[in-house]
């Protein structure tokens, strides 16, 4: 019997399935599901498997790949940006290899529903000179993430699944495989495999670098590789991952004249790229995210006639989907004619009614009043929409944490006072260190910590600052005096305003704590109390 | 059989309620289906869409392509045009007509009203209302899917027996309750389609 899951839950079923020990990971979206259902999940808990938040991308995969050096599979779940956090750890971890097996599942937005940028991570996966797989749709994103466990204890090495949001955040029917029993625990054969010194480093590098053609043996054999006969030679298609369902979409199975190539096993094999480029006139190269395999193929020279997302036929940004895929193939899907009145407003997001960023934000503008705009440096979370109407509070949101070190760095430019508002989640991710710099230069700083005890913008998942903040700033070196926490509701708007002026006048770095329970996790709370209530 | 349909909404109006039980009634027939939500930032309050496609053939795209679309299901009457470019010739509009409103440049409700009242093919129902009047006012969402059974190429029977799992375990009541919506619904449709 099938199962309804979504892309992200297949990966997470097919990881405890596969023997996982333990799931490391930060939320982000599109990953988040795939964590949260292990976390949920009865048969993990009784497997025991390890499934708490992390603080962040880094401190995950850096105790995903001790779990591995542990002999013990595990899995690290985050968002394309995640994985710049994690890089340091990520790209070494290919040089040490594994001794249990590690999967790194990293879920891309083309298109940015709910990102800075739409950062390619199959380039990640080559970059670290190791396998990626790509599932087209959920059963692949299962069957793929069973098999990059084993790809990974073959090799001793990393494995990357790559999905985007479509394939994360649709739901349709997986069948599931056998359940694998754990590994035990057993330490690398080899006690320098992990200690990356130069000397040691390069003999690892060079077992890397010899897999490589290994790596590619797998690709070219793989049945995620597919080669498709075609009777029309003038065109060659390659299509990736999501690419290849949209071309499906367009040109099913039996209907399509040319000869196909479905790539969802990097690297590339070269094998049957080279087959299609001698027997086709010109390629089409159908990816989702950046135009990777085009720009491989096309090379600087431009030999082969290659088109894609670089030469226009596709765009260059954004997701595809089959309407833009059938345009390029030569097939339009619709008449180009929008029926959709011109009255239609768009509906952006917004803050929940009652939720305590607003009031944060409606005592930072008075507050702010005395000063000349452009002061207030931001950060990723619901606080975010502070940016929109009618606030239109915040000045910056790049990365988690550069509110706090970005307005040290305009404080030093002469931006007297500069305000940072972040998150309780992403302070403790990304924020702590950066206030230590600020600490230690004494910047004139104050940053507003607007604490709501969750990580809300991706569904409410526990903070790791929960009941630690003033502890953390102080330990920090933050004068007590300068920590100020209270609760931002209406009546203390005065009160909030007042404690933001004088330490808006404050010559050194200064922390504001304004602190009440997100609603979200507030109504869903009261909802699970009454119910266990009901239940005794 | 091939059904594809777009769900319509604002983050936080529960549209995945119809689609669950639309996918169960679909996994107990060993339909095809796949189903393409919003989660994230939009979430907030935000206009939502979820593409859910049913078929007895395996499906390719988990999005629908323009102008392929069976049916339109918005939960709010703005939300339910917004779409319309993915709706088929023969296409059916299926929406309510209670406005939520959390934007200050929502448009005049008249000029909504009259724009989906001259589609060709819509059915306009307050479902909030009827799921009152049944006094089952959680259950509006499942009225919207009554209303917009008749054009979806799936028995009734089998959205009752999707119903019947979905709520079973929260008791005969609820299941009764959630059935009365969904003919209520349906009966609307018929006689105002």
């Amino acid at each position: 019997m099938q199962k309804l899951m979504l892309g992200d839950e297949a990966i997470a079923q097919a990881a405890i399935d596969a023997g996982l020990s333990g799931v490391y990971s930060y939320p982000g979206t599109p990953s988040t599901e795939i964590t949260e259902y292990i976390q949920a999940s009865k048969q993990a808990k009784e497997l025991r498997i390890h499934s708490d938040w992390a603080a962040n991308e880094k401190t995950a995969m850096e105790a995903a790949l001790g779990m591995a050096y542990a002999g013990k599979r595990s899995m690290s779940c985050m968002k394309h940006v995640g994985l710049n956090v994690a890089a340091d750890n990520f790209m070494n971890a290919a040089v040490t290899g594994v001794n249990g097996g590690m999967v790194v599942v990293v879920a891309d937005d083309p298109s940015m529903h709910s990102s800075q940028n739409e950062q390619d991570s199959r380039i990640y996966g080559k970059f670290a000179l190791i396998p990626v797989l790509e599932p087209s749709n959920q059963q692949e994103a299962y069957d793929m993430t069973y098999v990059a466990f084993e790809l990974s204890e073959k090799y001793k090495v990393p494995v990357m699944v790559r999905i985007t949001t479509r394939v994360a955040h649709s739901r349709a029917g997986v069948t599931t495989k056998d359940v694998k029993p754990q590994n035990e625990m057993k330490l690398p054969s080899d006690p320098r495999q992990f200690v990356l010194l130069p000397a040691i480093a390069r003999k690892q590098y060079k077992g890397l670098l010899n897999n490589q053609v290994h790596f590619n043996t797998e690709s070219e054999n793989s049945s995620f590789n597919q080669y498709f006969e075609g009777t029309d030679k003038k065109m060659g298609i390659i299509a990736c991952g999501l690419g290849y369902n949209y071309l499906r979409e367009i040109l099913p199975e039996g209907e399509c004249k040319f000869p196909v190539l479905k790539v969802t096993q990097y690297p590339m094999p070269q094998k049957q790229v080279k087959q299609i480029a001698a027997e086709t006139e010109s390629l089409l190269v159908i990816e989702e995210g950046y135009p990777m395999v085009e720009e491989l193929i096309k090379g600087f020279l431009e030999k082969e006639n290659v088109s894609g997302r670089l030469d226009g036929t596709l765009p260059r940004d954004g997701e595809l989907n089959a309407d833009i895929v059938g345009a390029a193939l030569g097939y339009p899907t619709h008449s180009g004619e929008s029926k959709v009145p011109d009255f239609i407003a768009n509906r952006p997001p917004s803050m929940c009614p009652g939720c305590s960023h607003i009031d944060v934000y409606t005592a930072l503008n008075e507050a702010l009043e005395a000063y000349s705009p452009g002061r207030v440096f931001s950060d990723i979370g619901c606080y975010t929409l502070g940016a929109l109407p009618p606030f239109n509070s915040i000045n910056s949101c790049v990365d988690m944490g550069a509110s706090v070190t970005m307005a040290k760095g305009a404080a030093d430019a002469g931006l007297v006072p500069a305000v940072s508002v972040i998150g309780d989640s992403t302070f403790t991710h990304s924020g702590m260190t950066g206030l230590l710099d600020a600490v230690n230069e004494n910047s004139p700083i104050t940053v507003i910590i607007s604490d709501n005890e969750s990580t809300s913008m991706t569904g409410g998942q526990d903070s790791a600052a929960l009941g630690r903040l003033e502890a953390i700033c102080e330990g920090l070196g933050v004068d007590p005096a300068h920590i100020r926490v209270m609760n931002p509701i209406k009546k203390n708007h005065e009160e909030l305003v007042a404690i933001m002026k004088e330490e808006f006048e404050f010559d050194g770095p200064s922390v504001i704590i304004p602190r009440r329970e997100c609603i979200q996790k507030a109504s869903r709370r009261r909802k699970m109390e009454a119910k266990a209530k009901m239940k005794s | 059989m091939k059904t594809d349909i777009i769900l319509a909404g604002v983050g936080g109006q529960g549209i995945l309620s119809i689609a669950a039980t639309l996918g169960i009634a679909a996994l107990e027939n060993n339909w095809y289906l796949k189903q393409a939500e919003t989660h994230g930032m939009s979430q907030r309050g935000g206009a939502v869409v979820s593409h859910l496609r049913i078929s007895d053939k395996p499906i390719a795209s988990d999005l629908v392509p323009l102008g392929k679309a069976n049916v339109i299901i918005s939960v709010e009457p703005m939300e339910s045009l917004r779409y319309l470019d993915y709706l088929s010739e023969t296409g059916y509009v299926v929406t309510n007509v209670k406005p939520f409103v959390n934007i200050s440049d929502y448009p005049e409700e008249a000029k909504i009203m009259e724009y989906i009242n001259n589609l060709p093919n819509v059915v306009a129902i307050d479902a909030d209302k009827i799921a009152n009047d049944l006094n089952a006012r959680r259950s509006s969402n499942i009225v919207m899917l009554g209303a917009a059974a008749p054009f979806l190429n799936v028995e009734l029977s089998v959205l009752e027996s999707g119903l019947r799992q979905i709520f079973g375990s929260k008791g005969d009541d609820v299941v009764e309750m959630n059935l009365k919506a969904l003919h209520a619904g349906y009966n609307f449709a018929m006689e105002n389609k």
